[in-house]
């Protein structure tokens, strides 16, 4: 099929007509020069970007189909804007086998919605004893090339470093939940004045950080790559800063909701608002804002963690961690960087599409918008607005925290190798 | 007065309004009239998913005094063990027609939710929750305090109150620099820095690791229980070195002002925060601390309901 936008705005920037067949970008014409197509978008005054990529998405099966199903996730991922996601790997069974994770690919592809690529385990069952055969996966049908234990830190270090060493072998990452267990037994919030004054057990970034700076010190030894899932302080950007500019192989990643919500909003017992690592001071917000729009952080990630609501309706201790993010990822990106100055639409692609692709080293996704690259597209309407409904998110789950709240830019349409996805902001 | 979440809700006058009217209410129960028919018809649940056997029955004292038809729901041997929730549970409670919730629960903030949550209308009381709060614990050591340095009147305006023990786990801490704080006294903690919350400097007390620094003066100490165990997990060495820093013996029970008193909110770990001799001694108000609790909740339990009665009225006759 062949597919015509009419008028999009290449990167927010000049009107251009784009011309979509057999699943790449087959021409780039000035507004009013390109003929028909099996399908017309007027596209004026849309943004069009490469599909974005997400790093960190929990779709939860196989295990927990009552929360996400790779069939909804999919879907709210579409919806999202994006074209590819990484499933992590603690479902049950865990992805630690190549069995486990080529179903997970199998069943990303006859969804169809977007492009699913598993994540592997870095050691058996998540459990930090033994290696999970890493090379075994790489070589699989899925193709993995992302290891984490994600929920779980890799916490010994000469496991972290010979999971380090190891995917050298086949160009893979590491990519770190970091998190020292012994300082968060029990954790609850950010540790600071509030969790005192609250009294829920504190999570100390100072748990976070040691761990980023162990690692980075380890990839630099080995000599390999690093990638920091779900950074959320001041000192971790420090870190990560210092790091690079020392030419240390390290990556890292920020969720939505760290960009945004700040530990304040724990004041509510609200368990929607207990995520992991948990939200933080409003100086980390600045911070991590900061190391987005320098590059220091190259991706934005969603952690998109679905739970089942009686997870979320209950006392905030025992409330589940974790908040959705594929439907609302790119509106809080536009309102926290775009609409505040801080990175254009090129930034926007780089973070969320052209660097976790490179990260996840990903052929077809986070290419250029050129001639003879594949269509993998979102199309975006930066000044629309719209309030979050979770009755109305195409995610199984509902545990949202944006519940009510006026989100910036939607996404219009979104192309998979040239097929639309979402049309007019909903499923094909 | 909706609910009593925290010591932090609580303005100085409504503290001072809940304080006399416990007093008043203690002097009509000190009387042979040990009932009032004051919340006849209304009925309180205590809901305690955790075992406190002292706050309990104080609660229920409270409740069968004012004439409130009552009804204890204790987590052990309940549904609440066996994994029903604190929405279910609170649902239930609801469903039996409760005016008031009392609720004690290991999960910080679990009586604001409750309030909060859109699942149950009827009023909380905050029974102690987690590490969070145990408001009236705080009103019924204002209370014991007040009683005895300013004639049972007033507020507490120029006393000097020092806490000492394991603030970082202590709900009663937590409520007691609130309220005393609001009632005008000034407040020292008084711990090892281990068992000092993160963040304590912003807190409207003082902050010492030196009990006997701290003490000269004082108009009343209040020794927090300490467990044992809390050695285990590298808060202190031992026992023994807790004790001679932190504990109060008769040497240092003997620095305070002349008038000064001692409290515990119980229970008391004797030998180890507190000798026997203290606790048994002339300064001690411990054993008055608990015939005060009764009077305070009640005073709470009525200034509720009492204040839901008159909205009730009022809506009737819209
Ligand atoms: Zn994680």
């Amino acid at each position: 099929m062949s597919v015509l936008l009419k008028g999009a705005l290449l990167y927010g920037e000049e009107a251009v007509d784009v011309v979509i067949a057999e699943g790449r970008i087959a021409g780039l014409e000035p507004p009013g020069g390109a003929s028909d197509g099996d399908l017309v978008v007027d596209a004026r005054s849309l943004v069009l970007l490469p599909g974005l990529v997400d790093l960190h998405t929990h779709l939860r099966e196989p295990g927990r189909e009552d929360a996400e199903t790779i069939q909804t996730g999919s879907a709210a991922a579409a919806l999202g804007g994006f074209t590819a996601v990484h499933a992590m790997a603690n479902t049950q069974p865990v992805a630690d086998t190549a069995g486990v994770v080529e179903q997970v690919w199998r069943r990303g592809v006859d969804a169809g919605l977007c492009d699913v690529f598993p994540v592997g385990a870095v050691t058996v069952g998540l459990r930090g004893e033994q290696l999970a055969e890493l090379g075994a996966m790489a070589e699989s049908a899925a193709r993995v090339r992302v290891f984490s234990d994600d929920g779980v830190c890799v916490n010994d270090a000469v496991l972290m470093r010979r999971a380090l060493e190891y995917v050298k072998a086949f160009d893979g990452v590491i990519a770190q939940h970091a998190q020292e267990p012994r300082l968060t037994e029990g954790a609850q919030m950010n540790e600071g004045a509030l969790s005192g004054v609250l009294g829920l057990r504190g999570w100390p970034s100072v748990a976070e950080e040691a761990i980023i700076a162990r690692d980075v010190l380890l990839a630099d030894h080995v000599d390999s790559r690093v990638h920091i899932c779900h950074l959320s302080t001041r000192g971790s950007v420090e870190i990560v800063r210092w790091a690079k500019e020392r030419g240390i192989n390290v990556t890292a990643e920020v969720t939505p909701h760290h960009l945004v919500l700040t530990e304040e909003i724990a004041r509510t017992y609200d368990p929607r608002y207990k995520v992991n690592p948990p939200l933080r001071t409003a100086a980390d917000v600045e911070a991590v804002r900061r190391g987005l729009a320098d590059g220091t952080i190259d991706a934005v990630a969603t952690d998109h963690a679905p739970h089942p609501h009686e997870d979320k309706d209950c006392e905030w201790a025992a409330g589940a961690f974790g908040m959705l993010g594929l439907e609302t990822a790119l509106s809080v990106v536009i309102e926290t960087m775009v609409d505040t100055g801080r990175l254009d639409w090129r930034g926007v692609a780089d973070r969320m599409s052209v660097r976790p692709a490179r990260i996840g080293r990903l052929d077809g996704h986070g290419r250029p918008l050129e001639v003879g690259e594949p269509a993998n597209l979102v199309l975006v309407d930066p000044s629309a607005r719209w309030t979050v409904d979770p009755a109305r998110l195409a995610s199984r789950s509902r545990n949202t925290p944006f519940v009510a709240r006026e989100m910036h830019g939607r996404v219009v349409a979104t192309f998979l190798a040239g097929r639309p996805t979402v049309l007019e902001g909903r499923l094909t | 007065m909706r609910h009593l979440l925290s010591a932090a809700d609580l303005t100085r006058d409504e503290a001072l309004l809940i304080l006399d009217t416990a007093g008043e209410l203690g002097k009509v129960t000190d009387r042979a009239v040990k009932k009032l028919p004051t919340l006849r018809g209304r009925t309180v649940v205590n809901l305690f998913f955790e075992d406190s056997t002292r706050t309990r029955i104080s609660f229920e004292a409270a409740a069968k005094r004012l004439s409130a038809d009552l009804i204890t729901f204790s987590a052990k041997g309940s549904s609440v063990s066996k994994g029903e929730s604190l929405k279910d549970t609170a649902l239930t409670l609801e469903a039996m027609g409760a005016d008031a919730v009392v609720v004690r629960h290991e999960a910080s903030g679990a009586p604001h939710r409750l309030a909060h949550s859109g699942w149950i209308d009827c009023a909380v009381i905050n029974a102690g929750d987690g590490t969070h709060e145990h408001p009236t614990q705080a009103l019924l050591d204002a209370f014991t305090l007040r009683h005895h340095l300013s004639g049972g009147e007033g507020a507490l305006d120029g006393r000097r109150v020092v806490i000492v023990g394991d603030v970082l786990h202590s709900r009663v801490a937590r409520s007691n620099v609130l309220l005393l704080h609001a009632l005008g006294a000034s407040v020292t903690l008084v711990a090892p820095p281990t068992l000092m919350p993160v963040g304590v400097q912003t807190w409207p007390c003082e902050v010492s690791y030196d009990l006997d620094d701290a003490l000269p003066g004082a108009s009343a100490v209040m020794m927090l229980r300490v467990q044992r165990e809390r050695m285990n997990a590298a808060y202190f060495p031992s026992t023994h070195e807790y004790s001679r820093r932190y504990g109060l013996d008769t040497r240092r029970a003997s620095l305070l002002a002349d008038d000064g008193i001692v409290l515990h909110p119980g229970p008391m770990n004797r030998g180890m925060e507190i000798t026997a001799d203290v606790a048994d001694g002339q300064r001690s108000v411990i054993v008055e601390q608990v015939t005060n609790g009764v009077n305070v909740r009640m005073a709470v339990l009525y200034l509720i309901l009492g204040a839901r009665a008159e909205a009730d009225l009022t809506e009737a006759s819209q």
